[in-house]
């Protein structure tokens, strides 16, 4: 891996990599580890991989990033996460693309996560470009959740800078007792554009989801944020949409809650605006300038 | 030394302070009270740079900074407590208290401590709607002391503070103007803090009145209640 390679590793992954390993470079595997509890293989239509956790693992760990830094490639993953029983496992994935050539880098990793009863799953995903402008730097993931009785996932999501389009679609089914957790954070400046939709289908009793998301649309780029969370059992959902507009940035949140139950409990929370004049006013009687004060609310709003 | 020289302050054809001529001077604590809405607040805003006035001069340490911005008269000493304190999604209380400190490095974070908080609940937490008026008062407060400012203002602390805590409150200030070098101004209503002072200022539908101690103030208010209110 050369210097250029691994900066951008670290900037998509700081994890130690001390468990199952799959480095994706350029299109093709470039390492893979396997250990006790975790098997990665090649998907048998070769378009991608699987993942599978043991049943009972007690902390697994699993690292599948992926870095493109050939100018013009364009690929389709499918991996597929199969999560054993009462299993716990931190998931690092995340997708780096270094583009300094005038033709688009396009990754589109569309995953499927089953995860099996009473298992939990961490899963942590950064999504980061760089290189000129020239060529379009685009990221599209595709998430399928399948959460069985009593199975509980955390995602944390995070795009903070160089990704020139991006379109995120997030799909979930929660079984009874199922919880899902969702923060995700994207930053976008330039002509820079995002779309993130979430479709939550709470179908067991007691399951419960939180989505939060904050963006940061600067300059000229634009957002789109859409939900939609249906309740057919008594369940609790919760979804909180929060953005920071400067410039001309532009932000839309769609939300859509539907209650088929008369238990369930949801609620959708947005708000868009412009950085506080108090929060500005309260860091300038810091001692910091006015751009300085707003990198700081910013930086610490997507923290 | 602070001095506000012929300082007139007007939002929307009202005129909130009034040729205000005041001097500050060096190592002294003084209280600004008077009634609801007569221009406390705005007065401390107007020496913080948060307001500009109409008219007048601000001059600080022999120079004016009547046009200059609040960054950098933070820079220069002068620092200001807000009444509300300021909720941030996301920021750290540490995190806060080191841009007020412009360091990373806290000793131990004493400062909490000082305000009656105790550094290991709190450094962590988000300054948002989770911490309750009070605990973000007490921080606002830590904001202020860490700067180490030449002056500092103080508007309303006692301001959504619970009966128990203004007790603390009031050994915070007696432990300021014990160990303190530099100036402070606090915006009061309460007699506890305004016995503390060299001097209290009263103001009065944007006029500044100056009287030495609160003795003086109740016979001038010709009032003698012991409540800490100032009559119109």
């Amino acid at each position: 891996m050369n210097k250029l390679e691994k900066k951008l590793l670290k900037q998509v992954n700081d994890s130690k990599m001390t468990g199952a390993v799959n480095i994706r470079k350029n299109g093709k595997t470039w390492q893979r580890k396997n250990s006790q509890w975790v098997t990665i293989k090649d998907s048998q239509d070769g378009r991608g991989l699987e993942i599978w956790v043991k049943e009972n693992a007690p902390m697994a760990m699993v690292d599948i990033p992926v870095l493109l830094t050939e100018s013009g490639l364009t690929e389709t993953v499918d991996n597929n996460f199969y999560i054993g029983k009462n299993s716990k496992v931190v998931i690092y994935a995340g997708c780096g693309i270094n583009n300094c050539g005038t033709k688009d880098t396009v990754h589109s990793g569309r995953h499927r996560f089953v995860v099996d009863q009473g298992a939990e799953v961490k899963y942590i995903e950064k999504h980061y470009g760089e290189g000129g402008n020239l060529g379009q730097k685009e990221i599209n993931p595709v998430t399928k959740i399948e959460l069985a009785k009593d199975a509980k996932m955390t995602i944390e999501t995070a795009q903070i800078e160089g990704v020139d389009q991006t379109e995120r679609v997030t799909k979930a089914v929660l079984q009874a007792g199922a919880s899902l957790v969702i923060n995700e954070k994207i930053k976008t400046s330039g002509k820079q554009k995002a779309i993130s939709s979430f479709e939550v289908k709470m179908a067991g009793e007691g399951s419960s989801c939180r989505v939060t998301s904050r963006a940061v649309a600067t300059e000229a780029s634009v957002q789109k944020f859409i939900s939609n969370i249906v309740g057919n059992q008594k369940c609790f959902a919760h979804v909180a949409c929060d953005s920071i507009i400067k410039d001309k940035g532009k932000v839309t949140a769609i939300p859509k809650i539907k209650a088929n139950h008369v238990e369930a409990e949801l609620i959708h929370e947005a708000t868009i605006g412009k950085i506080a004049g108090e929060q500005l006013l309260k860091l300038m009687s810091l001692g910091l300038k006015k751009e300085e004060a707003e990198e700081e609310i910013m930086a610490g709003f997507l923290n | 030394m602070l001095q506000l020289k012929n300082i007139t302050l007007e939002k929307e054809g009202k005129k909130i302070l009034n040729k205000i001529n005041l001097k500050l001077d060096d190592n002294r604590f003084y209280v600004l009270t008077g009634p609801n809405g007569s221009g406390k607040s705005s007065l401390a805003k107007v020496i913080m740079g948060i307001e500009s006035p109409n008219e007048g001069e601000i001059w600080w340490q022999d120079r004016e900074i009547t046009r200059e911005r609040i960054e950098l008269r933070a820079k220069e000493g002068i620092a200001f407590a807000f009444q509300q304190p300021v909720r941030f999604k996301g920021i750290k209380v540490s995190k806060l208290l080191e841009l007020a400190a412009g360091t990373k490095k806290i000793k131990g974070c004493g400062v909490l401590a000082q305000v009656g908080l105790c550094p290991k609940d709190y450094l962590d937490r988000e300054m948002n709607g989770s911490l309750s008026g009070g605990e973000l008062k007490r921080i606002e407060m830590a904001t202020v002391i860490l700067r180490k400012p030449k002056l500092a203002i103080f508007d309303e602390p006692e301001a959504g503070i619970d009966l128990w805590s203004f007790q603390n409150l009031i050994e915070v200030f007696k432990k300021l103007r014990k160990n303190y070098h530099g100036t402070i101004l606090v915006i009061s209503h309460q007699e506890k803090i305004m016995e503390m002072a060299d001097k209290i200022l009263l103001l009065k539908r944007g006029k500044l009145e100056e009287v030495e101690k609160i003795d003086n103030l109740r016979i001038r208010q010709k009032c003698g209640c012991r409540g800490g209110c100032i009559h119109e």
